[in-house]
């Protein structure tokens, strides 16, 4: 055995614990920065890891509330919610997408178009986000696609709620509810924390004057999920909030009555409470089908939108500016009158046109009246005596009374395609014309023509304020619990004209806002209405109801889109023989009950010729209907309060 | 000489089991308690096939490293360049009969498990390497004709396990080596020499790099660069580790392993998991246990008498420690992921195997510390 010298191994061994000394010092130092490692991730830095922890663990999916639904003033739905299937998909969930929609298109209805969208839409958004294949689809497609969902990785078979219309009548005041567009994003900020792919919101009408309100509250689901994005667990739920409901003031029954009376035909018509403002029905004519729109509209059937002529798209009854025609000579009488300008006996002889200004200004009964008072002027609505009038009386004075009752301005709130109009006076001819105004346009204001501009809406509003005895009232779409006893006021005048009012009435926040100088002025014009709708004569005489249950008293008017030329005055040319584009809008305006005013109407037929030939008929059976229903709708407003 | 011969004669088994050092006993025994632990939650909290091939595989070689103990450190002395050679010729085994997984050929077939010569390895060198400075006199270590064969013996399976490819395993080999040789009093240059010489190579030995390696290194230096790719595995560990805050989030409940964030949870990671689910308190006992361990095998070699004894157990301490903080540098990325199993907690027969044996020889040494080897 050798034997190393006992004094080598000795210093062998010396270098070696020397050495080893600073090995393990070296090895104290690294065990240190491991702690110090340690420290930093686990206490300084764990809320930071924390959350990223959780972030790898939990995914959500949020979930569309419920739209909240739409009912008419007797609480049918007009807007409400049905059960639609759906088929979504979840791409991470398929490990061929591309085979997957080959297979799909043999269960589905699906278009080439479609699948080059959604495959647009896989590559943008996140793997595990759903998207929706088909929001819309039969209940056979559907139980074929459940039949077959083995061989469909990463879809979804959803039983879901959206928005559907029972009927189209009401097509415009609603609006429609689509798809969210960017744009919407962009601007409308409550849809911020709300969206939700395939998510529909409200484009226009009440859809989307109530959008944000009428959508609801988000719901989600909260799963955890494993690395590769599976769901492992549901973690928490929230269903979300159904939107509120809102009930409307509108008639569904008038609605549809008044939307088969309009068929085939430009026209609208407006029916107003005279009392509360509450807007019994609107309705423009041609409808749309609104429920194309839920689901993604078919080109085809958007074009044929807005390929037509009459435009179905547009709400008349608060887009549509037409000039009001003589429907605006109870204004002009009444500016007269309180301006203390004519007397009610005051007369005009009107020999079928006048001259001023070096212009020759025509009625519309060639061989003229003869003597005309106010009345008459009314009954027979008498250009020439409105003409005497309005010069007398002047654009300004009578710009002031047609924005008292409503002319001019928006008569509702959150429409965004309502439209304002047009009052126009002498400021403003100079302001947006630039022009100093003429003295023969105070003769084409006189008759509503000329730059004369009114919605369906606002002629309605107007009416209604010189039905209830000229006070001002609020139109209202929405039903409101709140009372503003206008309709009390105006029984107990009636029934007590020269006590005080009772306190109740004095005591509530009633507000009286009288738009007349002395109403008198108002009641004469109510009369001349009522001459001219049930005396002969009178312009509508022909279509007045008979039975006092619903006479009304009524104004017609035309309202001209192109001047008469001297030529055609002379041969008579009747409005049926010209071009349809050519031909006057037909108006009437008119309330009933004569002796006890319930509600106000406005018809409008576009180029529909005279007032009182194609407006009246319309008004007529409107009003029937509307009054035929009169005690349903007492009954309600009884239960909130209103003396009935 | 005759004494201490007649002292080793004289060793009774009740001496010997006396003698063994209890306190490294119970260290292991309660680190190997632990794996199971996690183990059992890398299964999902139940007995799967990780959970319980790994207590098998613990409680049989915990048997081989008393067995290891109580063969006499002269034994291992004299058959230290055989089981070098043993390990070589299996290594080599693997170049031409091993089984590829993932990519790389590391191991053998024996039927009964898969031997992962590799990590044998690094027990096989450390023993040649303590029985070769221990026979040569303090005067030839420096000489240049002396550290020829052991840069032969260290570079040979470095390049057989870097050519697998396993880097990380070359590594740690190359390490337990160098410390040897710098234990046994090799001048600083040679160490600084080849250091450079090493540099000088690197450009060339980054060219045989598999594309993936050199991913890992890039990744490693800013794990951002593919946060879903490579440094996916870096960024979700110190996610998980992090998470675990001071008192982690339960036994079973690591939400990053349990839903699969965690890569390689049995093996490179384990220590990973333990740690989202025991937080910082957890980390810190295993890292206790880890130091005790080493702290134990020093204190073995201070006791032990012979220079080879010395030799071994300063090295294998050392080379222990380097696997235990070079795993975990990695997992909390501190150093790229290299590939390489935390000792004893990690999923993996060979690194225990391995493990053991060499703690085994450790304690062989405590057991004969008076023995001379030759």
């Amino acid at each position: 055995m050798l034997n190393p010298s006992s004094g080598n191994t000795v210093i062998k061994s010396k270098l070696i614990g020397r050495r080893m000394f600073l090995l393990t010092a070296a090895k104290a130092v690294v065990m240190v920065g491991i702690i110090g490692r340690l420290v930093s991730l686990q206490i300084n830095e764990r809320t930071k890891y924390k959350t990223l922890s959780d972030k790898n663990r939990f995914r959500e999916w949020k979930l569309a509330p419920e739209r909240g639904v739409i009912k008419d003033f007797f609480d049918k739905e007009i807007a409400s919610n049905e059960q639609v299937y759906q088929v979504h998909l979840i791409p991470e969930n398929s490990k061929d997408i591309e085979k997957l929609f080959v297979r799909l298109k043999t269960i589905l209805n699906l278009t080439d178009k479609r699948l080059f969208y959604l495959k647009r839409v896989i590559a943008k958004q996140k793997p595990w986000e759903p998207i929706i294949v088909s929001d819309n689809i039969t209940w056979s497609e559907f139980s074929r696609l459940n039949l077959f969902l083995h061989e469909l990785e990463g879809i979804k078979p959803v039983v879901s709620v959206a928005r559907m219309y029972p009927d189209n009548s009401s097509a415009h005041i609603l609006g429609y509810v689509s798809q969210v567009s960017s744009k919407d994003l962009e601007t409308k900020k409550y849809l911020k924390d709300l969206h939700v792919p395939g998510m529909s919101i409200g484009k226009t009408g009440l859809e989307r004057k109530l959008d944000e309100k009428i959508i609801g509250k988000i719901g989600f689901q909260r799963y955890e999920v494993n690395a590769y994005g599976k769901r492992v667990k549901q973690i928490q739920i929230n269903a979300g909030q159904a939107g509120e409901s809102y009930k409307t003031t509108l008639d569904f029954e008038v609605q549809k009555y008044t939307n088969k009376l309009l068929e085939d035909k430009a026209a609208a018509v407006c029916v107003m409470d005279v009392y509360n403002g509450d807007i019994v029905s609107m309705v423009s004519s041609p409808t749309f089908e609104p429920n194309e729109f839920v689901h993604g509209l078919e080109k085809n059937y958007w074009n044929s939108l807005i390929k037509n002529e009459l435009r179905p798209l547009t709400n008349k009854t608060i887009s549509g500016l037409y000039p009001p025609g003589s429907t605006i000579k109870t204004l002009v009488a009444l500016s007269a009158l309180e301006n203390g300008v004519i007397k009610p006996l005051d007369t005009f002889r009107c020999k079928g046109k006048i001259e001023l200004y070096g212009e020759k200004f025509h009625c519309w009964e060639k061989d003229g009246h003869g003597i005309v008072n106010l009345r008459k002027g009314i009954q027979r609505s008498c250009d020439v005596y409105f003409y005497e009038v309005a010069r007398k009386l002047g654009v300004d004075r009578l710009s002031e009374t047609a924005k008292k009752f409503g002319l001019g301005k928006k008569a509702l709130d959150g429409f965004i395609e309502e439209r304002a109009g047009v009052v126009p006076n002498t400021k403003w001819k100079k302001k947006f014309i630039g022009q100093n105004w003429y003295l023969g346009e105070t003769l084409h204001s006189g008759i509503g023509q000329g730059y004369f501009q009114s919605t369906p809406l606002q002629l309605c509003l107007m009416t209604a304020q010189i039905a209830n005895g000229g006070f001002e009232i609020k139109p209202r779409i929405i039903f409101d619990e709140k009372n503003n006893r206008l309709r009390d006021y105006i029984k107990y005048k009636n029934e007590n004209p020269n006590d005080p009012l009772p306190t109740d009435l004095l005591l509530s926040n009633f507000e009286l806002k009288p738009l007349f100088k002395n109403q008198e002025h108002i009641n004469l014009i109510k009369d001349a209405m009522f001459s001219s709708s049930n005396e002969p004569g009178g312009t509508s005489y022909r279509h007045r109801w008979e039975n006092k249950k619903f006479t009304f008293a009524g104004k017609t008017g035309s309202s001209q889109i192109k001047r008469f030329t001297e030529a055609q005055r002379e041969a008579e040319v009747k409005q049926e023989s010209l071009p349809y584009k050519d031909r006057d809008h037909a108006l009437f305006v008119a309330f009933a009950p004569y002796n006890n005013p319930q509600y106000a109407i406005s018809v409008l037929v576009e180029h529909g010729g005279s007032g009182g030939k194609a407006a009246a008929p319309i008004a007529k059976k409107v009003i029937k209907k509307v009054l035929e229903r009169h005690e349903l709708r007492k009954k309600i407003n009884s239960l909130i309060g209103e003396t009935v | 000489m005759f004494r201490s011969r007649s002292i080793q004669s004289s060793l009774s088994i009740k001496d010997k089991i006396l003698s063994i050092d209890y306190i490294l006993v119970i260290s292991i025994f309660i680190l190997g308690l632990t794996s199971i632990l996690a183990m059992y939650s890398t299964d999902g909290g139940e007995f799967k096939y990780h959970t319980n091939s790994h207590i098998l595989r613990f409680f049989v070689f915990f048997g081989m490293f008393f067995v290891v103990s109580f063969i006499q450190i002269r034994f291992w002395h004299s058959q230290s360049y055989l089981i070098y050679i043993l390990f070589f010729i299996l290594l080599l085994g693997v170049k031409y009969f091993g089984l590829t997984s993932s990519g790389s050929k590391r191991w053998l077939d024996l039927y009964f498990m898969n031997l992962q010569p590799s990590e044998l390895m690094k027990i096989g060198l450390i023993l040649f390497l303590a029985k070769y400075y221990h026979r040569i006199s303090i005067e030839n270590i420096n000489q240049i004709r002396f550290l020829f064969l052991p840069v032969v013996v260290l570079i040979s399976p470095i390049i057989l396990v870097a050519t697998q490819p396993d880097l990380g395993t070359s590594l740690l080999i190359a390490a337990g080596g160098i410390t040897v040789a710098w234990l046994a009093g090799v001048r600083v240059k040679f160490f600084a020499i080849s250091g450079f010489a090493f540099l000088a190579l690197l450009p060339i030995a980054i060219s045989f790099l598999k594309p993936y390696q050199k991913s890992r290194i890039l990744t490693f230096l800013n794990p951002e660069r593919d946060p879903l790719g490579a440094g996916y595995q870096i960024i979700q560990s110190k996610i998980a580790i992090g998470s675990g805050g001071l008192f982690g989030k339960g036994f079973l409940q690591g939400s990053q392993s349990y839903l699969d964030y965690l890569p390689e949870k049995h093996t490179d990671f384990i220590f990973t998991l333990f740690s989202e689910e025991f937080g910082f308190f957890g980390s810190l006992f295993i890292l206790l246990l880890y130091a005790l361990i080493v702290w134990r095998i020093i204190k073995i070699g201070n006791v032990t008498r012979s220079n080879f004894g010395k030799l071994y157990c300063y090295s294998f301490a050392t080379a222990f420690f380097i696997y235990v903080v070079v795993n975990m540098m990695m997992v909390l990325g501190l150093l790229p992921i290299v590939g390489s199993p935390l000792p004893i907690m990690s999923y993996g027969g060979s690194s225990m195997m391995a493990i053991m044996l060499g703690l085994g020889i450790a304690m062989s040494c405590k057991i004969y510390k008076d023995t001379p080897v030759n």
